[in-house]
């Protein structure tokens, strides 16, 4: 399964990297937000609290439409000429969630280059272990993707997911803490993962490690990845024709 | 090489694409399953490819178990589906080359089987074009070089030739003959080409309704002077099937 997942992981990633183009501009509506709504935003708060935010916000734009590249290999056999292999359903899942996990880190770099170039000052061992939560977040949420893409219509994928992912964002208060939110909406924002995860990686930047915050995001992080893999797998083993 | 006893297949919902197929395939053999739309030829083969399970019956394909190990099911077969399996956008040489060593091949044997395929099927030299800069006819060589890079004893082929030109058509015959002829694979094929079916085919099988319903050599079916296509619509009659994609 590791061999198999490591062939995979190498050719999706080969594949995504020969496209740099995409992936630069995969990191740009971030980098939109921290150049054009940062200044603003750093008068109230601080970019310690933002940066997270657009990552957070980075992440379900970027690993959440993943499942368009599982629709394209859909449509011209790709996946299908896989399935037929006795490479692991795991693995075939797994190749292509960890290639989308360092697109991903790639654009995270990007982003927090920026932001230290605004003034962002989070410590490196507060960045790398949030870099570490966002991989997990970025696998759970690229594993979903595919779910969806194999279950979904393919002409709806693209008008669904892009949808969907804007409540996600706004919920998991990735502009504005959720602290600030009237009731109903704070309670409505704690339903789903993102949040947790934020306010961790939020915690994280800060250079707070130990926290009750920092542990909720990494047990529903974690929760969310096994769930997310587990249901990705399934859809795999028998949707994906 | 093939042996299936009721095979059948209900899908969600109650729709039931198979109803109850009994079929033997022998080592060698070039067999024609033929069908109108909508009989149940692609639900079972995709059932024997491991890709849909039965839900009803039991199956032995290349000396395996069907339902007890897909896995070693899946070591022993290739498998060219209707809609092809190349990535327009990659150099054929990566594809063929995950595609090998997903089948436990390193990579340089990978490698050396890819240019023994390639030169095989007239795609000599091939590696580094894109799938998307191929003609119909070498596209569909290259699903077929991705089935044989593992050296398999028995090749799925759904609909190979549809959309080909005469030409393209003749030549991809010739290869499977030659698979059969000088490898001993043994090939089971739909078609909806019943010229097809009449010249490549050593046995033919006709399913309809989810079920067998006639088989023999070309020559048993036509036998009485008729043709193919007369015998193939006194069999399975002359209504217009709607179904697709079953």
């Amino acid at each position: 399964m590791l061999r198999d997942t490591w062939l995979l992981f190498r050719h999706s990633l080969r594949i995504t990297l020969r496209q740099k183009v995409g992936l630069i501009f995969g990191a740009i509506q971030p980098l939109f937000f921290l150049v054009l709504f940062g200044p603003i935003f750093a008068t109230i708060g601080t970019w310690e609290t933002l940066v997270p935010g657009l990552i957070i916000q980075l992440g379900l734009m970027s690993t959440g439409m993943a499942g368009f590249g599982v629709v394209f290999e859909k449509r011209t056999g790709v996946l299908e000429r896989m399935r037929v292999t006795p490479a692991s359903r795991l693995a075939l899942l797994l190749g292509r969630v960890l290639a989308n996990a360092v697109t991903l880190i790639i654009q995270v770099v990007l982003l927090v280059a920026a932001g230290y170039a605004f003034g962002l000052r989070a410590p490196v061992g507060g960045l790398l272990a949030g870099l570490v939560l966002i991989v997990v977040l970025g696998v759970s949420l690229a594993a979903l993707s595919y779910a969806i893409a194999l279950t979904m219509n393919e002409q709806l994928f693209a008008p669904v997911m892009s949808t969907a992912v804007i409540p996600l964002v706004l919920l998991s208060g990735a502009f504005l803490p959720m602290a600030m939110a009237p009731g109903w909406l704070d309670a409505l924002s704690h339903v789903s993962p993102f949040r947790y995860a934020l306010e961790a990686l939020r915690e994280l930047f800060s250079g707070h490690y130990l926290t009750g915050t920092v542990l909720a995001g990494v047990v529903v992080t974690v929760g969310f990845a096994a769930l997310s893999l587990t249901v990705g797998t399934r859809v795999f083993n028998r949707e994906a024709a | 090489m093939i042996k299936t006893a009721d095979l059948g297949k209900i899908y969600k919902g109650g729709v039931e694409a198979v109803r109850s197929v009994n079929i033997s395939v022998e080592p060698g053999e070039i067999v024609g399953f033929l069908g109108p739309n909508g009989a149940g030829k692609t639900t079972t083969m995709r059932m024997l490819t491991t890709l849909l399970r039965p839900t009803s019956g039991t199956a032995t394909v290349a000396g395996h178990d069907l339902l007890g190990d897909p896995r070693q099911v899946r070591r022993s077969i290739g498998y060219v589906s209707q809609s092809g399996a190349v990535d327009p956008t990659v150099p054929l040489g990566d594809e063929l080359e995950l595609q090998g060593m997903l089948y436990g091949l390193s990579r340089s044997d990978a490698r050396a089987r890819i240019a023994q395929v390639l030169a095989m099927l007239d795609l000599e030299g091939m590696e580094s074009r894109l799938g998307g800069a191929l003609s119909g006819g070498q596209r569909r060589r290259v699903d077929i070089a991705f089935a044989l890079l593992h050296q398999p004893v028995l090749l799925f082929l759904d609909e190979p030739t549809t959309g080909l030109d005469p030409q393209s058509r003749a030549n991809l015959w010739d290869h499977i003959r030659s698979l059969r002829d000088e490898q001993g694979v043994t090939v089971f094929l739909t078609t909806h080409y019943l010229d097809e079916a009449d010249a490549l085919c050593d046995r033919l099988l006709i399913i309809d309704h989810g079920e067998i319903v006639a088989e023999g050599t070309p020559a048993e079916l036509k036998a009485g002077g008729r043709t193919l296509d007369a015998a193939f619509l006194d069999i399975t009659g002359r209504s217009l099937r709607e179904e697709a994609g079953v």
